[in-house]
């Protein structure tokens, strides 16, 4: 036992180690993006590279917001994704209350065909929604952005295992006042549910902030542009301004990481739920 | 009284299809309809966005699709992969998760970095990526110079641009990997350990007789999804090689393949085929996956 000690402060310094490297490692790209962003032109392309620029040229991020439009890139995300979350809220709440609360013929083969749709993926049903959305005559639109995505099986399925855990005695009981089945959903369901809802929102709003290939795809004009688009045609034009598209970059990623940061403990449950349920 | 009842009861049985009709409308029009028209499209011969008329039924765009060098590319690429970024995304997650579960200060602090990554903008963080390899100017090159390595052109050059997408794959991996292993972690019941602990059985042991098995069904979980993604990567390439799959293809994947099919060569039918392709092979892995996760329950 004596002889182990030794040993064991030896092994808490290798897992440090170990995990410090580990954390270098992912947050490199990120220190690497803010650093770059804050260099001059001629420190952008030194060797060695310089790792902290002398003088931080927040000018840049001024130079890249007027050098394309990423004001209205940023409205557009906004808009987007405040209109998704909260379509993408109405439609699973009211589902998920139908699914735990509710009794309707076809009930459980409904419920399997939702689940069956997890097993999809999206990516596959790009050509035929392109399709749809050129006839509906939608590109270039917030609705053809907003429309396919505010419905979401996963979300439906989490917030139902959670309305399936409030105590069916309190619907009853809501029954009984002759409370009607909408205002108790709003009433009771949702507050009692605010947790899980909440992570909803969250784990939607980092994914509309993020969604690429479908903007891409639905839109042409550049006032319709999101950040994403955007940044990536602002990559081709910028041509070697590195030290401009690294600030462009920093426009996209620090809201959602801001989000995150502040807001973890919802992302982490709602993810790990995804990994947990198998 | 007896036919208001059934009146009553069939109302009440439409309530829930209300409740339940804007999901169901856009499923059916964005998710179900799609699916179906994929699988039709597939396998109509010259199929015609404009007026929607074809040749003839047949397997002719299976058969273009798979004398295709192109996709016969990025299934061999979706393969190379799969071999080098699940494993290694896997050990390295699993040795991390445990180093994290197993301290006792900072858990926190390094879960929430190691997150970081599965929340940030792949295209963002990919052109960061893009950056950092950059054969002249790249701060990975820089390092490896250290070492007396002669720049490398990671975008550049056919041999090496499914390497870089490997390494940045790797890197946006370990969060979800990271955080499946941890929460597995905290349902390992302690007692295990502290028998383990009685009876001092070395650190390296208890990893592989005690946290692996434990952990088993959610590594294979971790494959399970690991492989299913790699089916799916798309936003990488985008980002990495500038809107290119890599030089003279390099780095194509599946489902660059199908959107560069019907976006920029207007063949609905190949990119169709494409798609129920990545359907199948995606349907099969989540059997798998079920049927294991499954086996697990009734076990």
């Amino acid at each position: 036992m004596k002889s182990r000690k030794p040993s064991s402060v030896a092994a808490r310094i290798a897992q440090y180690a170990v995990l410090c490297l580990g954390a270098i490692f992912t947050l490199l790209p990120f220190l690497w993006m803010i650093s770059s962003s804050l260099k001059t032109p001629a420190e952008i392309v030194k060797i060695p590279p310089v790792m902290v620029p002398a003088v931080a040229q927040w000018s840049n991020y001024a130079t890249a917001w007027a050098a394309a439009p990423f004001g209205r890139y940023l409205i557009n995300t906004v808009i987007v994704t405040i209109l998704t979350t909260v379509g993408v809220l109405i439609t699973s709440v009211l589902s998920a209350f139908a699914f735990s609360r509710l009794k309707f013929p076809g009930k459980d083969l409904v419920f399997s065909l939702f689940m069956a749709t997890l097993m999809i993926p999206g990516e596959m049903l790009i050509i035929t929604n392109f399709m749809t959305i050129t006839k509906l005559k939608w590109i270039d639109t917030y609705q053809a952005m907003v429309v396919p995505w505010i419905s979401n099986v996963f979300y439906i399925y989490l917030l139902t295992q959670f309305f399936l855990q409030v105590p069916d005695a309190l619907y009853l009981a809501a029954k009984v006042d002759k409370c009607s089945d909408l205002k108790f959903m709003v009433r009771i369901m949702v507050p009692m549910n605010k947790s899980a809802i909440t992570t909803i929102a969250i784990l939607n709003i980092i994914g509309s902030w993020n969604s690429f290939l479908w903007p891409l795809l639905v839109t042409n004009s550049q006032e319709m542009r999101v950040l994403s688009t955007g940044l990536i045609r602002f990559q081709t034009e910028a041509g070697t301004s590195y030290e401009l598209v690294m600030a462009a970059s920093c426009i996209l990623v620090m809201p959602i990481v801001l989000i995150f940061l502040f807001l973890r403990k919802y992302v982490l449950e709602g993810v790990a739920f995804n990994g947990v349920k198998g | 009284m007896q036919h208001n009842q059934t009146v009553a009861r069939r109302l009440r049985g439409c309530k829930g299809y209300l409740y339940l009709a804007p999901s169901l409308i856009i499923l059916l029009v964005f998710t179900v309809y799609p699916l179906i028209k994929a699988f039709a499209m597939s396998f109509c011969e010259d199929y015609s966005i404009i007026d929607g008329s074809f040749k003839g039924i047949n397997l002719q765009n299976y058969q273009d699709l798979f004398a295709d060098e192109v996709f016969l590319k990025a299934l061999s690429n979706t393969t190379i992969y799969v071999v080098f970024v699940v494993p290694l995304s896997i050990l390295l997650s699993l040795v991390l998760a445990v180093l994290i579960h197993n301290s006792l200060r900072g858990k926190a602090l390094f879960q929430t970095l190691y997150f970081l990554p599965y929340v940030t903008s792949v295209i963002a963080i990919g052109i960061v990526w893009s950056w950092i390899f950059n054969s002249n100017y790249g701060l990975l090159n820089y390092f490896l110079s250290l070492f007396g390595i002669p720049a490398i052109p990671w975008l550049n050059d056919p041999h090496y641009a499914l390497a870089a997408l490997i390494i940045f794959s790797i890197w946006k991996s370990l969060a979800f990997n990271i955080l499946i292993f941890l929460s597995g972690l905290a349902s390992i019941s302690q007692e295990i350990y502290q028998a383990a602990r009685i009876d001092s059985t070395p650190r390296l042991r208890v990893f592989f007789k005690i946290t692996v098995p434990q952990l088993r069904p959610i590594i294979v979980y971790a494959v399970l999804m690991g492989l299913i993604n790699a089916f799916k990567v798309y936003n990488e390439v985008f980002s990495l090689f500038q809107s290119k799959a890599g030089p003279a293809n390099s780095a194509i994947t599946v489902v660059y393949y199908i959107y560069d099919k019907f976006y920029n060569s207007g063949d609905y039918g190949v990119a169709s085929a494409a798609a129920v392709v990545l359907f199948v092979i995606i349907l099969v892995l989540t059997m798998v996956q079920k049927s294991i996760a499954k086996e697990k329950e009734e076990a």
